[in-house]
């Protein structure tokens, strides 16, 4: 029996008065990747942001490794080891991909940086070229890289992934989506939002499927896919 | 004549500096909070204030300047946990409306220190020993305060400049000045950020104020001003947000500043039989020795323009992404 890593229990966040997220409940095993689909507008990015802490859940509560971090900051956050890839990669494009890279492990003694910076080359080896250049002129895909490799430095135990194949390149998705499936044989625990249904149902060991702030769907990533209604309304079938 | 305008670049070095050391400052605080603290004239006073009333506590001068230093940055501090803090998050404006009510309180607390100590508003303020007095540079005669301003300027943005390119916390303070949620996402704390950023800019206005007042050789509550105002038009011409357009504009202003002075009344120094006497005549009518007192104007003047062809500054100040 795989322990539970992320609890989320009827959460609700708002927008002002507006509810993105409604009564939501879900869990992420150790171990697991959890994709968590719907179209825009569902509250999935949301749901991701509150539980990184950058917004308030209203209610319910967000517990992760067995303590509540519903109310904890976003450093606290990610020094227990969840760490946050953003949707539209939000790389600082102002800075080289080294500091990038420097800043994704901030949390973390300064002594290490230059080993988990080699590290992350390894693994992206296309970043290795640019490490000088300013992150605001790699293409989206080598700005995706980095964003997952800067997220990666902060060394989690839970990488939450927002729409990581948003806006790229079909050669670029493939990429993708075979980094995620390497970090996932690597044993990295992982809640991926996505809307290429298709990619992430592969990749993912379970899904939840969201509409307008609530769950309506969850199960593995195999019988969500052969789900009448995901069929007809996210796989085009 | 070159010699006279090696003279006048000289004065716009030292303004410049001064200019920039405050300007920084408020590109610096700007730059993280979206917050244009106009009480940051007043944090520059009030340090004056600190080192003027340590020396009447019978207090020597080295330690004094320690005191206004190490007081200058707490009340920086303070002034950042009582009154922005509990704001962030609103609206702007409401953040600059706080930064008045700051800039009042001190000002008032400066009086009201004078009062109860039964000091005159204007106290004066001579210049050090160390700093009164000129040295020769060469055909140039440069106030040694002149002189000072320039290389503590330099050294202190050059301090600055590798603090926020080349540690860790600077380039904290980069990414929080570049995509605030991305940069909690990286697990920066941000208050700590903001702390730092408050604790540079009012030392840099503590060193600013010091040498400030030296030059002015009195002080009163309300001598922020003039500063805070130049420093803001610095950084406009700048590029309001980055540190280096802060500079920029600072010493871009210093110059411009000296223009008028400088060109005003010219025809009355120029060596003989160097122009004709009817183009001799034309000079002196163009440019009249009165033309000095619309200095401001011509500064203002330049600012509209700058404002109207290129609102982003020189180096162009970016907008930062807020939305979570």
């Amino acid at each position: 029996m795989p322990e539970p890593m992320l609890t989320i229990d009827s959460l609700s966040v708002f927008y002002g008065s507006i509810r993105a997220v409604d009564g939501a409940s879900l869990r992420v095993d150790a171990g697991e990747t959890v994709a968590l689909i719907g179209s825009n507008g569902a509250g999935k990015s949301t749901l991701l942001k509150t539980i990184s802490g950058l917004m308030r859940a209203r209610s319910g509560t967000i517990s992760y490794a067995g303590s509540d971090i519903t109310r904890a900051s976003t450093d606290r956050i990610v020094a227990l080891g969840i760490s946050q890839c953003p949707e539209g990669r939000r790389v600082f494009g102002r800075m080289t991909v080294r500091e990038n890279l420097v800043l994704g492990g901030i949390g973390r003694p300064a002594a290490d940086a230059d080993r988990d910076i080699e590290r992350m080359l390894e693994l992206f080896p296309r970043l290795r070229e640019r490490l000088t250049q300013s992150a605001g002129t790699l293409s989206g895909g080598e700005q995706q890289m980095l964003a997952i490799a800067r997220a990666l430095m902060s060394m989690p135990r839970l990488l939450l992934l927002d729409e990581p194949s948003l806006g790229l390149a079909p050669l670029m998705v493939e990429l993708v989506f075979r980094i995620i499936d390497d970090l996932k044989a690597q044993g990295l625990t992982m809640l991926l939002v996505e809307q290429n249904v298709h990619h992430a149902l592969d990749s993912a060991d379970r899904a939840y499927v969201m509409e307008t702030g609530r769950i309506i769907l969850e199960g593995p990533a195999e019988a969500i896919r052969h789900d009448p209604r995901v069929e007809q309304s996210y796989l085009g079938v | 004549m070159f010699d006279y305008f090696l003279q006048q670049g000289t004065n716009a070095l030292s303004a410049g500096s001064l200019y920039a050391m405050m300007a920084v400052g408020l590109a610096l605080i700007f730059s993280i909070l979206r917050l244009i603290n106009f009480a940051h004239g007043d944090v520059m006073m009030i340090a004056v204030y600190l080192f003027v009333f340590a020396g009447f506590a019978g207090i020597p001068i080295l330690p004094s300047l320690l005191i206004m230093l190490v007081g200058t940055i707490l009340i920086g501090l303070v002034m950042e946990r009582i009154a922005y803090r509990p704001l962030r998050g609103g609206p702007e404006v409401a953040l600059l409306l706080s930064s008045f009510a700051v800039g009042q309180i001190l000002q008032n607390s400066a009086l009201l220190a004078s009062r109860l100590a039964g000091k005159p508003v204007q106290i004066s303020f001579p210049a050090p020993e160390l700093l009164s007095g000129a040295i020769s540079l060469g055909p140039l005669l440069v106030p040694k305060l002149n002189v000072a301003s320039f290389l503590i300027g330099t050294v202190l943005l050059a301090l600055l400049t590798v603090f926020v390119t080349r540690t860790r916390l600077g380039l904290s303070m980069q990414a929080v000045a570049e995509d605030l949620p991305a940069a909690r996402l990286m697990g920066i704390k941000v208050n700590r950020v903001v702390m730092v950023a408050f604790a540079i800019a009012s030392g840099l206005a503590a060193v600013a104020g010091y040498l400030y007042a030296s030059q002015a050789g009195q002080i009163n509550p309300e001598l922020g001003f003039t500063p805070v105002l130049k420093a803001f038009i610095a950084a406009v011409i700048g590029g309001f947000g980055s540190l280096s357009g802060a500079v920029l504009g600072a010493y871009l202003l210093a110059f411009l500043e000296v223009i008028p002075t400088t060109f005003a009344g010219i025809a009355d120094i120029l060596p003989p039989g160097t122009v004709s006497p009817g183009v001799h005549d034309l000079i002196a009518q163009v440019l009249p020795s009165s033309l000095a007192s619309y200095r401001d104007a011509f500064v203002f003047v330049f600012l509209i323009l700058m404002l109207l062809f290129r609102p982003n500054g020189i180096l162009r100040g970016r907008a930062r992404e807020d939305t979570p």
